[in-house]
């Protein structure tokens, strides 16, 4: 098992034929995921060759779903058309959509997640401005290296993509159900709480590693719904103690604004409801390694 | 980006918000002759992008263009909160009735936009927000549909509004909204709203934060920003996600949360090395590539704060051992302005590679750690020096 993407997962990804759709497609069929084709309605009906797989183009996700029973919709659109490519996978009721693109203003983010929640969610969003999502020896949908770990029983949700992999690459000995990467924007499709109900829900997930940073209350309403509903062990790890108020750190929601956002309060949130925080990224792993040690 | 008062009284103006006349001034003379052409009395307001400006003395009524000058001459290099004022709007003067408040926002925690309203104004928001909530109405507005006149209606009248300025308080919120959405802003607030002496509702001080990201579909260009630290200036010339901090070791990550996560590890490092902190969070992004990694150096050895450098990497997509050709490439075109130590440590794939390339080059001032955390505590060691 794993966690919203697996082995019977079949991808297409928007935006293919671009360098950093067409790079990443490469990437994801070295590692194993199937992929069954791409969207691009100036190219439709081409046929791309990609590590010895011919490739369809089709002109919608519409078509390319009902052509190749795509379930999953990589989307590697630039930001000025990233909301349209995300409203077209939502008109199309895709049950998965990963959206990679960084630097979506948040007004198109903003109204394609309300769109989405008009239509009934029935595509599940991850991202923007994320990694994806990976759930090793099964599936690949995004642009974490996929031989940086292996197959295992811990689940990770995190908001950064080199703090998930480099968890990922720590802990690569145990090993990964599902890693989602869910963003650094102020406004995203998948919450830590939406993949914390998911991995609790997992038979084979046996822990969980939750990696949050400065901005929003998104780790805050995270160790409430831990405290409530998760009976798997939980370790956190909160970047971004040393951010200055008022300046973004290189996420778009990395930002302290005021009193508000910040990793020590984060970190208090979760230690209120018992779960450890580690210091730094490798005590956070070794927290980790401890629990999976006392399974 | 937060705009200056300026800026938001002329985007209000733009989309049909009744302002009053406001001109800008950067000198004494200047806003003489701005209160001249106004007309009456003015009121001279530095522009900073912080609050309690009044208190601070960087508000003041003048009756006069001779008095605007003098009072413009007070206000001008007056230092509120660290932000010294450069530059003061003139505004013309107002018989004010009541003041009320109005603001529209991202709304993150619920992932959509919220209205802000209350019949109360004058105040702090978050004064209103503590000492009477029942006060404040909190609207949620859909991203799709928006604010038209039923919704502006709506939020007036949940605002506390008696009914006879329900219709004027509106269409002025319909505009507003116009702002907020055409302007991709993520916050258009306005206290007070007014209403005058003579029946007139008019947004008199407002302020607007607008989404970066949206830059692209925008002409900003010529607006005036903040000004930048000149390290600061120089990464964004070269296009760097670099932000100055005031410690001693420079940062070099891929990735934000990477780099967040770096310097808080500096950072505890530092407890045990005379307090030592991280100088920069520099985000070279995921690839590394060695043009960007020399740039980036560039930047962060011309910081004479900067004591070492912490080269913090994961070999993701770009492998440890195109990271470690790129940290030679760097330091080769680097050549002599290298002059402070380095510490690095790689992580990821082909990591054993990586390393061998580093310690083949063996150059003087590179020293190569483990771990992230060994490596943050070497380098603090050596700013400490």
């Amino acid at each position: 098992m794993a966690i919203f993407l697996n082995s019977d997962s079949r991808i297409i990804v928007q935006g293919m034929t671009g360098a950093e759709g067409m790079k990443h497609t490469q990437r994801m069929l070295a590692g194993g995921s199937n992929i069954v084709g791409g969207v691009n309605p100036r190219k439709a009906g081409e046929t791309v060759e990609v590590e010895g797989k011919s490739l369809p183009v089709f002109g919608t996700v519409q078509e390319a779903m009902a052509e190749t029973g795509a379930n999953v919709s990589v989307i590697f659109v630039p930001p000025a058309f990233a909301k349209a490519a995300i409203i077209e996978a939502i008109d199309a009721e895709i049950p998965l959509a990963v959206a990679i693109t960084e630097g979506i203003p948040v007004h198109d983010s903003a109204s394609a997640w309300a769109y989405n929640v008009e239509k009934g969610l029935k595509t599940r969003l991850i991202g923007p401005n994320c990694p994806g999502i990976i759930s090793p020896g099964q599936s690949n949908a995004g642009i974490t290296p996929w031989n940086i770990t292996g197959q295992g029983p811990i689940g990770l949700v995190s908001k950064s993509g080199t703090l998930t992999y480099q968890m990922m690459f720590e802990l690569r000995d145990i090993g990964f159900t599902t890693g989602i990467g869910i963003g650094g924007d102020p406004v995203i499709g998948t919450t830590h709480i939406d993949a914390l109900e998911a991995f609790e829900n997992d038979p084979e997930t046996k822990a969980i590693v939750l990696i949050g940073e400065i901005g929003g209350d998104s780790e805050e309403k995270a160790a409430e719904y831990i405290s409530k509903h998760v009976t798997k062990p939980v370790v956190a790890y909160v970047a971004g103690f040393t951010a200055p108020e008022g300046k973004t750190m290189g996420h778009a929601g990395a930002i302290v604004s005021g009193s508000a956002g910040t990793a020590q309060a984060k970190k208090e949130a979760f230690e209120a409801v018992g779960v450890k925080v580690g210091k730094t990224p490798s005590e956070t792993a070794s927290l980790m390694r401890d629990i999976i040690a006392n399974l | 980006m937060d705009l200056f008062e300026y800026q938001a009284r002329d985007l209000f103006e733009n989309y049909g918000v009744p302002v009053l006349q406001g001109r800008i001034a950067d000198t004494p003379e200047e806003a003489e002759a701005a209160a001249a052409a106004i007309g009456g009395t003015v009121v001279v307001k530095a522009q900073v992008k912080t609050g309690g400006r009044g208190k601070a003395g960087g508000v003041k009524v003048a009756h006069s263009p001779q008095e605007a000058k003098e009072k413009a001459e007070e206000i001008l290099g007056l230092d509120i909160k660290g932000h010294v004022v450069k530059r003061v709007m003139i505004a013309q003067g107002a018989k004010i009735a009541q003041e009320f408040y109005f603001s529209v926002l991202l709304d993150r925690s619920n992932r959509t936009f919220l209205s802000l309203c209350s019949v109360e104004g004058g105040m702090e928001i978050e004064q209103l927000a503590v000492e009477r909530p029942e006060a404040l109405a909190r609207i949620p507005v859909s991203a799709v549909s928006g604010i038209d006149k039923a919704k502006a209606v709506e939020i007036t009248k949940a605002g506390g509004f008696p009914d006879e300025l329900v219709d004027a308080v509106s269409d002025v919120i319909v505009k507003l909204y116009e702002v907020f959405e055409k302007e991709d802003a993520t916050l258009v607030e306005v206290n007070p709203l007014v209403l005058t002496e003579d029946g007139q509702i008019l947004a008199l001080d407002g302020k607007v934060t607008l989404d970066e990201n949206a830059d692209f579909r925008h002409e900003r260009d010529q607006m005036e920003r903040d000004a930048l630290d000149p390290l600061e200036a120089k990464a964004k010339a070269m296009d760097l996600n670099y932000v100055k901090l005031d410690g001693e070791v420079g940062i070099i990550g891929n990735g934000a949360g990477l780099v967040m996560s770096t310097l808080d590890v500096v950072a505890y490092a530092g407890e045990s090395h005379g307090g030592v902190k991280p100088a920069n969070f520099l985000d070279i992004g995921g690839g590394a590539s060695a043009e960007v990694m020399a740039a980036g150096l560039d930047v962060i050895l011309n910081d004479p704060q900067v004591k070492s450098v912490f080269v913090n990497v994961f070999g993701g997509i770009t492998a440890c051992d195109a990271v470690a050709n790129g940290i030679v490439g760097a330091l080769n075109t680097l050549g002599s302005k290298a002059s402070k130590p380095l510490v690095v440590r790689l992580d990821g794939n082909n990591v054993d590679e990586g390393r061998t390339i580093l310690k083949e080059f063996n150059h003087p001032l590179v020293a190569l750690a483990d771990t992230m955390d060994g490596g943050a505590s070497t380098a603090a060691e050596l700013a400490n020096r």
